[in-house]
């Protein structure tokens, strides 16, 4: 009986002998396509975060950013002629359909939304993409980190709401809770080594 | 959406002839654009066909990313094609697929950046795209290289040709553009249902009548 089932073992190896081979070569072309490319990838994503901070802060120089770290998170210090005149904030969260990840521009004291950009999405196409869109990312430019970003479907009044995507408010409901929870922790990093000078 | 490849994918238009193996490459290329149509005569591949057709630039770039990963997978199973097993060809296929489609994936991040990100979700779309698997299991496991390849640029051919046909009537219809350029008078107003999903099926549904109305027409005329 053991015979018979261990025959039936290696008989089950010998058939699949090419799915083991293939796996095997496949994931070597996988790992060498990672190891050759993941550096380049990288720098892809750092040069489109380092593009982005002068339209994130306007003024800013792109040349003369730096990285920094506040409250565990990393951000980037935006100068401007030798001053610093805001901060760069990467942030991610869940969203509709996956991660979003995002970029958020601050002035020098966080009280103050700059700009936003996704770097990162993949929303529903035709809808919740629309998150991508100048038109909508531009509304929270002057908006306040002093109170939470709300979303609101009847028109933005105030100083802390944002227009809802249309057919998409979930999405524009997760960067909000993505850009109030970063901001929040960013205050607070701040705050914190203020008191300690 | 997923899909499955459900039952044996048609082998219709041109019947191999007596004696041979089955259709030459160029039978095979002719066949993939219009007589064997993946999106109208074989219905496969209908999550691309339904999730990414609102716009003309992201039913192209889809199109040819199917491109490379069919001719792809359908060189490496042709030229494997006397090692396969019968009942573990399905597993070979889907890690050949998966594969491609991840290099593909990576490739575009690295030196396509700008459009990797306008891909983004719809590169792993591509490995659950049974046309595909269909050309793998209907052609490429069972004929030489060279016919693969015929049979490869053909189907993508016809399935971009497919694409181009709904994805072209919705953005038209709904955003009143054309691969991202303003073509509709100002007036117009967008059809904003035609960009939404029910907008591809209703546009799938009336332009499939149309084919099938056009192709019994010109039956009944010559018979």
């Amino acid at each position: 009986m053991t015979e018979r089932r261990e025959s039936m073992k290696d008989n089950y190896i010998v058939q699949a002998w090419l799915v083991i081979l293939l796996s095997l070569c496949f994931g070597g072309v996988l790992a060498g396509v990672q190891i050759g490319l993941s550096q380049r990838i990288a720098d892809n994503k750092l040069a489109e975060t380092m593009g982005q901070i002068p339209q994130l802060v306007p003024g800013a120089e792109e040349a003369a950013s730096r990285e920094d770290e506040v409250a565990g998170q990393r951000v980037y210090r935006a100068y401007a002629g030798g001053e610093q005149i805001g901060w760069v904030i990467p942030c991610g969260g869940q969203g509709f359909a996956d991660r979003i990840e995002l970029l958020v521009g601050v002035d020098v004291a966080a009280e103050k939304i700059t700009g936003l950009y996704v770097l990162e999405q993949k929303e529903t196409p035709g809808l919740g993409n629309k998150i991508v869109e100048d038109g909508w990312r531009s509304q929270f430019a002057g908006k306040t980190t002093m109170r939470g970003l709300a979303v609101t479907k009847a028109g933005a009044k105030t100083d802390s709401e944002i227009d809802a995507v249309t057919g998409a408010t979930i999405s524009s409901e997760s960067i909000c809770q993505i850009v109030n929870q970063s901001l929040e922790k960013m205050r607070g990093g701040l705050i914190a080594a203020a008191g300690k000078e | 959406m997923t899909e499955a490849t459900g039952g044996q994918p048609p082998e219709a238009a041109v019947a191999a002839a007596p004696g041979r193996e089955g259709p030459s490459a160029g039978e095979r290329f002719i066949n993939g654009i219009l007589p064997e149509n993946p999106i109208y005569r074989q219905l496969l591949g209908m999550c691309p066909t339904l999730a990414v057709t609102n716009g003309m630039q992201a039913a192209m770039t889809m199109a040819g990313g199917v491109l490379f990963v069919l001719v792809c997978a359908n060189i490496l199973i042709s030229l494997i094609r006397n090692l396969l097993k019968p009942h573990l060809r399905i597993l070979v296929f889907t890690l050949s697929i998966a594969t491609f489609v991840t290099v593909v994936d990576r490739f575009l991040a690295a030196y396509m950046y700008e459009m990797s990100k306008q891909l983004g979700p719809y590169v792993p779309l591509i490995i659950v795209n049974c046309l595909i698997i269909s050309r793998c299991e209907v052609c490429a496991s069972k004929q030489s290289v060279p016919t693969a390849i015929g049979d490869a640029v053909g189907q993508s051919l016809g399935f971009a040709l497919g694409l181009a046909s709904i994805a072209g009537v919705r953005e038209i219809l709904g955003s009143g553009s054309f691969f991202g350029i303003r073509i509709m008078p100002a007036i117009w107003p967008d059809w904003v249902i035609m960009v939404l999903p029910p907008g591809a099926f209703i546009t799938l549904g009336l332009l499939m009548g149309l084919v099938n109305w056009y192709s019994a027409r010109s039956k009944g005329s010559r018979g």
